[in-house]
């Protein structure tokens, strides 16, 4: 029976078939991040729906402002993202949009990468898609930077010449030490990791991987590192956003 | 400041128990773990929380180290009449923050 089910499950993920981390996570996991009341992800949205009220930078303007209502104007927004801006010919990822809007628009300084106001900004515009499934678009002038985010994750790296896809692809579903190796899909970002015991954005999380196999991580905001979360966010298409997700 | 997200029942009955669920945003700081400089991390915990009802207690707790950051904190009150919570907790800088939430019984 056991056996049988196992193939089932080999079959399955032969098959091609989409499994976000949430089911891999403990029963106790899942229920911290079903109840809103218990997800800690949402001390963060609320302290992001403050911000987006908040007049800041020498605009003295809030997001609210310009984007007005978010659960209304935002729903679907994060879903999209990373996604292609044209005026700077590369795509930039949700948090790299909102420390753009904020230079730019609002005439505040950026702020740090992790900060907890960016995380919450992200986790308040992240949770208006939630339950809406993932589109990146992967066609058009997005294409090669898609297709160097796949080489990377499929490239070897680090002391122990891992490349994402060997444990992500061919292995997950299957146990790393006592953990099972989840797809790797970016659909709850920023997420609450109780490891980390607080909020953490997809680029912390990709550093966690590279320093685990011993290579140098990307720098922070750097191009590759934008890539890779356009061919992961690409790779989770279909999946259903959890923002903000709770994962061990 | 310390954040915090506390859910109640919009209307509850009289005298039927309701369940109140209280996230706090904090370190909850062990006092057991050391920096990359080998100094010790002080203590920074919330080590007290008194619950009362439009004055009246209705649940204290101390808390201990062991207790993970951003605590989920969950008990059942049952009420008589329409009303105030009052959640009061303090942590080792002595900080105290008050937070209510208004109880409507239907």
């Amino acid at each position: 029976m056991m056996l049988r089910l196992a193939l089932a499950a080999l079959l399955l993920m032969a098959a091609g078939e989409k499994r976000s981390g949430y089911e891999d996570a403990s029963p106790e996991t899942r229920a911290m991040q079903d109840d809103d009341a218990s997800n800690p992800g949402f001390l963060w949205v609320q302290q992001g729906e403050t911000l987006w009220h908040e007049p800041i930078g020498s605009a003295s303007r809030s997001c609210a402002d310009c984007h007005g209502d978010a659960p209304a104007t935002m729903r679907g927004v994060a879903a999209r993202y990373p996604l292609f801006d044209a005026r700077l010919g590369r795509p930039v990822t949700l948090m790299q949009r909102i420390e753009q809007c904020r230079v730019e628009r609002q005439g505040a300084a950026a702020l740090a990468p992790e900060n907890d106001a960016l995380l919450g900004l992200a986790a308040y515009i992240g949770v208006q898609s939630r339950a809406l499934p993932v589109q990146v678009a992967t066609n058009g002038p997005v294409r090669p930077f898609y297709e160097a985010g796949k080489a990377l994750f499929n490239e070897r790296e680090g002391q122990l010449n891992l490349a994402c896809a060997q444990c992500h692809d061919e292995l997950a579903g299957q146990r790393l030490a006592g953990a099972i190796i989840p797809q790797g899909h970016p659909n709850g970002y920023p997420e609450y990791r109780l490891e980390w015991q607080g909020m953490g954005s997809l680029e912390r999380r990709i550093r966690n991987c590279m320093v685990g196999v011993r290579a140098e991580p990307f720098a922070p905001g750097s191009l590759e590192m934008t890539e890779l979360e356009l061919y992961l966010g690409a790779r989770a298409n279909g999946l259903a956003v959890e923002t903000p997700g709770v994962r061990p | 400041m310390v954040r915090v997200l506390i859910n109640v029942p919009k209307q509850v009955k009289r005298g039927e128990p309701f369940d109140v669920k209280l996230l706090i945003s904090h370190p909850m700081e062990s006092g057991q773990r050391r920096d990359a400089m080998g100094q010790a991390i002080p203590r920074d915990i919330i080590n007290r929380f008194v619950c009362s009802f439009n004055g009246e207690e209705v649940l204290r707790a101390e808390l201990f180290p062991a207790i993970a950051a951003n605590p989920f904190l969950s008990f059942v009150v049952a009420v008589q009449e329409s009303g105030t919570l009052t959640m009061t907790f303090t942590d080792d800088h002595d900080t105290l923050q008050t937070e209510t939430a208004s109880i409507i019984v239907a």
